[in-house]
């Protein structure tokens, strides 16, 4: 064992960091820094598993057998992204039963978008665009992640994402170029869904007081402002070539920043969402619990079958 | 009786023929064949495998990174195991 006094093997390890060098399950790291990641990559996989849910909503609906596969395709591939996260957080010591618990009983956060509704279809498109864009936006700095399991499955993770983003599109320019009423529930749509996907990104720099240390960590390597501003600047001029309307009477280029400006975030709201009180955060939640309680016999019937195969191998 | 929760299992996939098996990451599943069946949907969704190896997490031993340096220095110290090591005067080839 290692007799070294814990401000040595803090700056050994700060000293890793800034080489670049990844920290992997077994090294030592600091407790901040474990529970940091803990709740961060936890927190991601709820929103992977919750964010099933808004688009379960349309499978039995989508409009034709191409778009069923695709959205089943892509809904299947979100509880792949959930399991490779609690995967990378039980590296770290975290009790996965425990934290999803935690998801049920309002303990443990999720991305506030899956509390919106999903009204029409076109919510299928504007998800995939906007909420799979942000998150993209988000999730490829996490490629380079201090931590070698999160970053890794991050890996994993953005290479799939960008289907979701692209078939969303395609379903938006589709309606966008469509009959009047569909061009309208194109604009409807991104007229609810354009704000939450901006608050995606958490609050403010300055109202961000966990950042900072994240970022000395690596474990974020760019702040919320930042990714924000990247995802308006890129969006604009897509909501542009399908002739919809970004709904900010604010938004405007500014050449001197060579950005968008933009307008002010309801982050009444977004506390709102987050402290539960969304339009559906018990309607999601209920669904989770509901899951993991009318599930409880397959689990216990995969134990008891297990057992069995294993009596059956010992007696051979 | 059994409502204990499944064991973690380290998943192990060959992409083609003629490469090794490589570690992509862990699973619950009750036994292995379970294990095997999960690893498929989780890890092979867009044809990244052509075999998969599973084994119990906890069966896994690992060398111990607070002992890394002192482990893996014999090694370190041998640089006339590498060919660079090696001056090869100017005009020779295929060496």
């Amino acid at each position: 064992m290692s007799t070294k006094n814990i401000e040595e093997l803090e700056r050994e390890f700060q000293a890793k960091i800034d080489a670049d060098i990844k920290i992997e399950p077994n090294d030592w790291m600091p407790e901040g820094y474990r529970k940091t990641l803990m709740r961060q990559i936890s927190q991601h996989a709820h929103s992977e598993i919750v964010g099933m849910l808004p688009e379960g909503n349309w499978i039995t609906r989508a409009p034709s057998l191409k778009r069923k596969a695709v959205l089943l395709a892509k809904v299947q591939d979100e509880a792949g992204h959930g399991l490779y996260l609690y995967s990378a957080a039980e590296t770290l010591g975290l009790d996965r039963e425990k934290s999803i618990d935690d998801l049920h009983s309002g303990k443990a956060k999720y991305s506030s978008i899956f509390n919106y509704p999903t009204l029409t279809w076109a919510d299928m498109g504007t998800i995939g665009w906007l909420v799979d864009g942000a998150a993209i936006m988000n999730q490829v700095p996490l490629c380079r992640c201090s931590y070698g399991p999160y970053a890794r499955a991050m890996v994993r993770v953005c290479k799939e994402e960008s289907f979701h983003q692209r078939q969303g599109f395609e379903i938006v320019s589709l309606l966008a170029n469509g009959t009047a009423e569909q061009k309208q529930m194109a604009q409807d749509s991104l007229n609810r869904f354009w704000w939450p996907a901006l608050m995606m990104f958490g609050p403010n720099d300055d109202n961000s007081p966990n950042s900072a240390q994240s970022i000395k960590w690596k474990i974020k390597r760019s702040s919320n402002d930042e990714l924000r501003q990247q995802f308006i600047d890129v969006t604009v001029t897509q909501a542009e070539m399908v002739g919809l309307t970004i709904p900010d009477k604010d938004l405007k280029w500014n050449e001197a920043r060579g950005s968008y400006d933009f307008g002010t975030i309801n982050w009444e709201e977004f506390n709102q969402v987050i402290q539960g009180n969304g339009p559906c955060n018990k309607e999601r939640i209920d669904a989770r619990r509901n899951a993991k309680e009318n599930g409880a016999w397959v689990r216990e019937a995969a134990n008891a079958f297990a057992e069995k195969r294993k009596k059956k191998e010992l007696t051979h | 009786m059994s409502s204990k929760e499944w064991p973690l299992w380290e998943i192990f996939i060959r992409s083609k023929q003629g490469l090794s098996h490589k570690h992509v990451g862990s699973l619950r599943a009750a036994d292995a064949q379970m294990a095997i069946d999960n690893a498929r949907d989780v890890y092979t969704r867009r044809s990244e495998g052509i075999s998969i190896w599973v084994i119990e997490s906890k069966l896994v031993t690992a060398s111990d990174p607070d002992e890394s340096a002192e482990f893996f220095e014999p090694s370190e110290s041998k640089i006339y195991r590498h060919p660079t090591f090696y001056n090869v005067p100017d005009g020779i080839s295929h060496m």
